[in-house]
């Protein structure tokens, strides 16, 4: 049977000893045993460590001892080491890359107690929003199985929406926390760059790549936050500012508070029917004492072409260490060293990541750097210089996470511009470092339509606030698909 | 802008990728398609705009103290290495 409870709810029910670790995590794994044929949104299962944490919680539970997530089942994806266990970035390339250490944000949910079930599906490398660039195959969206969940952390929001979990750990280099979210009609946050430690996480673009944690509700992602969060010596990019209590002062009163609406959002390729429930939702916030008003980020269109400038730039260096020597896939029989490299990587690598290794190389080659790489730099600054004008003007800025809902498997892999113009609403964050949640704002043909939030950085708290309020308000995030409940 | 097939032969060499002759003109379509894409950045003003390279402004990168932090794990890193002897990783002769 289903259980549609939060982590909010089991972290209470356990600690009341009303339920066991053990027996959460039982059905949980019969759950997703059950759903792998329909959904495959889990590339390892790791029922028999599971269950031995979940013994472990159970007992510490019983001491009255835990930590605040004691017991709970929660899943990674499979970009985080997880120490003893198959790490493969949805790659040929790792197939049986066993991680050597536990990343910083598995470390710190497993001393926070919460119980890892297993490694869930992803776009290979994290380059996708589809979740049809794994090796291990694309996931199925729980609404529609014939459609996308959306990527790159397309099994994280499968199995939420499922309801196989009830939080999972995802990352966002360009939207992919945020946009399957969206289409699989559950909450996600990207916290500010630096904010959550990238130790761990196999690097695809380092100055974009951000993890966070995909939940039913705001609150349960602020609970995960909260333990996640925080200055790590081991990334160099982690930034040493107090982690606030994220939990506190959620119900506050909303009135009062000014939201932008970007018009560069609400553009000729937004779909209709989403702009409706955008718009509902913003109402919502209109009637509870928040003040809306437009804004224009003039420079935001030119977010994509410069993101597909720096995201591959960054992932051909980053992927440059794959060479099949230290770990990693090795071709059979390599003539030469340069035969080694050639093959290893080409017969490790699926199509779209040596696509953007290629664009990468080709803006970063001599002749062409100063033409793409360096504009690109300086566009960026552009995007993060509108962004910043905005918010001396509005606490948030709001809008739709994706221009439609989610598509059908196939519809948008034959052209990647057409792919990479899906995360058109998202890339911008990213590129500026800020802080971005996609909530659940209603149904588009009976498939679920996102809210996105974007604040300054280091406000993950007047997002987690908002959108706590609005699903106060609101039920969105309650509805599960029909095959599911 | 088209790339041409050797451009984009050039580009595989340069990323140590060995593309099955039958997929460059797939490459050669795509990636074009995406230099057209990312040219339209041409079109933005960016003068006296300085280049960012990471979006915290104002933060640098630490330096931590030049202290041994971490033990000899050798062994265990070398548990995911395709052929190790002696503690060494293997490759093809480099040098005749």
């Amino acid at each position: 049977m289903t259980d549609h409870r939060t982590v909010t709810q089991l972290a209470a029910a356990l600690r009341a000893r009303k339920v066991s670790s053990v027996e959460l995590v039982r059905a949980c794994l019969a759950r997703i045993e059950a759903s792998q044929p329909a959904l495959n949104a889990f590339i390892t299962i790791t029922a028999d460590q599971a269950l031995e944490q979940a013994e472990a919680a159970d007992r510490d539970l019983a001491a009255g001892r835990g930590g605040p997530l004691a017991g709970v089942p929660i899943g990674h994806k499979d970009l985080f080491c997880t120490a003893g266990v198959r790490t493969t970035c949805g790659s040929r390339m790792l197939e049986n890359f066993v991680a050597p250490y536990d990343a910083t944000v598995v470390a710190r949910l497993k001393a926070a107690g919460a119980v890892m079930l297993g490694k869930l599906n992803m776009d290979e490398f994290a380059m996708g929003s589809s979740n049809e660039t794994s090796y291990f195959g694309p996931v199925r969206n729980p609404w529609k199985t014939d459609l996308v969940p959306g990527g790159s952390s397309g099994g994280s929001a499968a199995a939420v929406a499922a309801r196989l979990l009830p939080a999972a750990t995802a990352t966002d280099t360009g939207g992919s926390i945020r946009q399957p979210a969206a289409f699989c009609g559950v909450t996600g946050i990207k916290p500010t760059y630096g904010r959550v430690s990238r130790y761990g996480m196999i690097a695809f673009a380092s100055s974009l790549d951000q993890g966070g944690v995909i939940a039913q509700t705001a609150e349960d992602c602020a609970r995960l936050l909260r333990s996640m969060a925080g200055f790590d010596p081991r990334d160099s990019t982690s930034v040493d500012i107090p982690v606030p209590d994220y939990l506190a002062g959620l119900d506050a009163p909303l009135a009062g508070v000014r939201i932008g609406l970007l018009k560069e959002f609400f553009d000729t390729g937004l779909d209709a029917g989403y702009e409706r429930r955008v718009r509902e939702a913003l109402a919502v916030f209109e009637r509870l004492g928040a003040r809306l008003c437009e804004l224009s980020l003039p420079n935001i269109p030119r977010s994509v072409p410069a993101y597909y400038v720096v995201a591959p730039a960054e992932c051909s260096s980053n992927l440059a260490r794959f060479d099949g020597v230290r770990f990693g896939h090795r071709c059979r029989n390599p003539r030469d060293l340069i035969d080694l490299y050639k093959r290893s990587r080409s017969e490790g690598f699926g199509v779209e990541v040596k696509r953007r290794i290629m664009t990468g190389t080709y803006v970063l080659s001599a002749g062409y750097y100063d033409d793409y790489y360096l504009k690109a730099q300086r566009v960026r600054r552009l995007v993060a210089g509108d962004f910043e004008r905005a918010f001396a003007e509005v606490d948030l800025l709001m809008g739709p996470t994706t221009p439609t809902a989610a598509f059908a498997l196939g519809a948008k892999s034959a052209d990647p511009i057409t792919m990479y113009l899906n995360d058109i609403y998202t890339i911008s964050a990213n590129l500026a470092g800020l802080p971005a949640m996609s909530v659940p704002c209603g149904f588009v043909d009976g498939l679920p339509a996102g809210l996105q939030i974007i604040g300054p950085h280091f406000a993950e708290q007047r997002l987690l606030h908002a959108a706590h309020c609005f699903q106060l308000e609101t039920d969105w995030h309650a509805h599960v698909p029909e095959r599911c409940a | 802008m088209a790339l041409t097939r050797a451009q984009v032969e050039g580009i595989a060499h340069l990323a140590r990728l060995e593309l099955d002759p039958a997929e460059v003109p797939q490459y050669e379509q795509s990636l074009s398609r995406i230099v057209d894409f990312i040219g339209e950045l041409e079109r933005a003003s960016t003068t006296g705009v300085a280049p960012m390279a990471h979006p915290l402004a104002g933060l640098v990168q630490r330096l931590r103290a030049d202290e041994i932090t971490e033990q000899d794990d050798h062994a265990r890193y070398q548990r995911n290495a395709p052929e190790v002897v002696s503690g060494l990783y293997l490759v093809p002769k480099v040098i005749e």
